[in-house]
């Protein structure tokens, strides 16, 4: 059986066992209440969509930054990074929202609560993606290292001719991973009032009192998302195989 | 090249690798150096490649110091070929862009005229037909061998081999010994550190025996392979010529 029958095959299982699971809540379907907010889902998704571009490209910068301040040899920029990477992996996403939204953003006068809500989402998603970033350049032998200096490169050309398009390669799927996460996080802008897709589905269900019919296209809308972000990652990837 | 070194001490940590490492050498155009695994003489190579910078003691070769300041080590770096043991091609470029790499980024060639300079080498040494290969398709022969043609293609002053078949089987080995002997039929001045004792009597015009951090004996390879005087050199010399 080709592969991508048996993945059909094992989607259709699974969405069987789901119209099953619905079959047995007594409800009834409404999606006709559902159909006329359409426009409301679409207008979340495009936002989620704008949200998380702007989040991806602000926390690979973030986690770049942070990645270089966990290799530094001075030891107050390595505690700065260190300090950073631990406070935002150690705390949940929904705390860092509320305290960056109520708190920080207020005391400086920030109002826009999308501006908000991608800083957040960035500073959460780039302490992961630094420590993506410290482990590819660490991966990467002394002995590469040795070679870039010994033929005459300066540090800055060893890191981008010989360190960074090996460690590119190294860890693109964690980094596809990452960015699957941050798509799936950004739901929770929610909460500050930032109309994505998950908000626009919470509306929807208050409006029609048809939860399902609310949640089962938010989940679709994700899946539209991170599934190519998930292929695209596994095509990158067989592209940039080499063995060392 | 006349090489003088003059009280060299390196450590690592606690370890005290080279212990005052004396040498003054006649004008020669091959230095072999041999020795006990551990004795120091890969430690000894770095430093004469310019990748380390000793603790103490200083080296001359034809009367030009070595620098200890790292940018005049790096333009220091860029006037000498380094082979190492595990060949340390960069394993994201094909054998040709290896050879490219330091021609267009550390000596300012363009791409046609660094293509035009790799051309006859890469003809004579029979690799030719393997430059469009990735390190991982090719044999260890061949890595090596390309990895000499990257230190040679930039006209250095002189090559700096650290055991250089130590990863080889015997077959690669001699493939390898038979390009470092053609190198030394063309007039290529080079100092290498190797276990091949009868390779080591062919090529050098001077032999420098280096056991626990020091040099315990240096002369013609008739000198130190033969008939040193050295009990500690001698006995060396006995056993493993027994084994072969």
């Amino acid at each position: 059986m080709p592969r991508w029958l048996a993945h059909c095959v094992v989607a259709l299982l699974v969405a069987a066992l789901i119209a099953l699971a619905c079959s047995r809540v007594d409800t009834t379907w409404n999606w006709q209440g559902v159909w006329d907010y359409r426009a409301k889902f679409l207008q979340g998704f495009a936002v989620t969509v704008a949200l998380s571009l702007a989040a991806l490209v602000a926390s690979t910068l973030i986690g770049g930054l942070a990645a270089l301040l966990l290799g530094s040899k001075n030891v107050l920029l390595e505690a700065v990074g260190r300090v950073y990477v631990e406070l935002i992996r150690g705390t949940p996403l929904l705390v860092q929202l509320l305290i960056g939204f109520y708190v920080v953003a207020s005391a400086v006068g920030l109002e826009n609560r999308y501006v908000v809500g991608v800083l957040v989402l960035a500073l959460f998603s780039g302490a992961y993606m630094a420590e993506i970033f410290r482990g590819g350049l660490a991966a990467i032998p002394q002995t590469q290292r040795d070679a870039a200096r010994a033929i005459g490169l300066t540090p800055w050309q060893a890191l981008r001719l010989v360190i960074l398009p090996q460690a590119v390669r190294l860890v693109l799927p964690a980094v596809a991973g990452q960015f699957v996460s941050l798509v799936k996080d950004s739901s929770l802008l929610s909460v500050i009032a930032v109309s994505e897709l998950t908000l626009a589905a919470q509306e929807v269900n208050s409006f029609t009192y048809s939860t399902l019919e609310s949640y089962l296209p938010l989940a679709a809308g994700y899946l539209s998302i991170t599934l190519p972000l998930s292929a695209l990652s596994r095509l990158l990837e067989r592209r940039f195989k080499y063995e060392t | 090249m006349k090489l003088v070194i003059d009280g060299l001490v390196q450590r690592f940590g606690t370890a005290t690798v080279l212990d005052g490492v004396d040498l003054s050498t006649p004008d020669v155009e091959s230095l072999v150096l041999v020795g006990p695994s551990g004795g120091g003489k890969s430690t000894l190579l770095r430093i004469l490649a310019g990748l380390d910078v000793p603790v103490a003691g200083s080296v001359a070769f034809d009367g030009e110091p070595l620098p200890r300041v790292e940018s005049a080590l790096r333009d220091y770096r860029r006037t000498v070929g380094t082979v190492f043991q595990s060949y340390n091609l960069f394993p994201h470029l094909s054998g040709l862009d290896n050879l490219l790499l330091p021609l267009v980024h550390v000596h300012g060639l363009t791409e046609a005229e660094a293509r035009a300079r790799v051309r006859e080498p890469l003809e004579r040494f029979q690799l030719a037909g393997h430059a469009h290969k990735r390190p991982a398709e090719l044999s260890g022969g061949q890595k090596q061998r390309i990895a000499i043609l990257r230190a040679l293609v930039v006209q250095p002053r002189r090559l700096l081999l650290d055991e250089p078949t130590s990863a080889l089987d015997p077959e690669m080995t001699a493939e390898v010994l038979e390009m470092i002997g053609e190198l030394k039929t063309l007039g290529t001045q080079f100092v290498l550190v190797t276990h091949e004792m009868g390779f080591a009597r062919r090529v050098a015009d001077e032999v420098a025996f280096i056991g626990d951090g020091r040099v315990l004996a240096h002369g013609t390879p008739g000198e130190v392979i033969d008939r040193c005087p050295v009990p500690r050199v001698r006995g060396f010399f006995e056993r493993i010529l027994a084994e072969s």
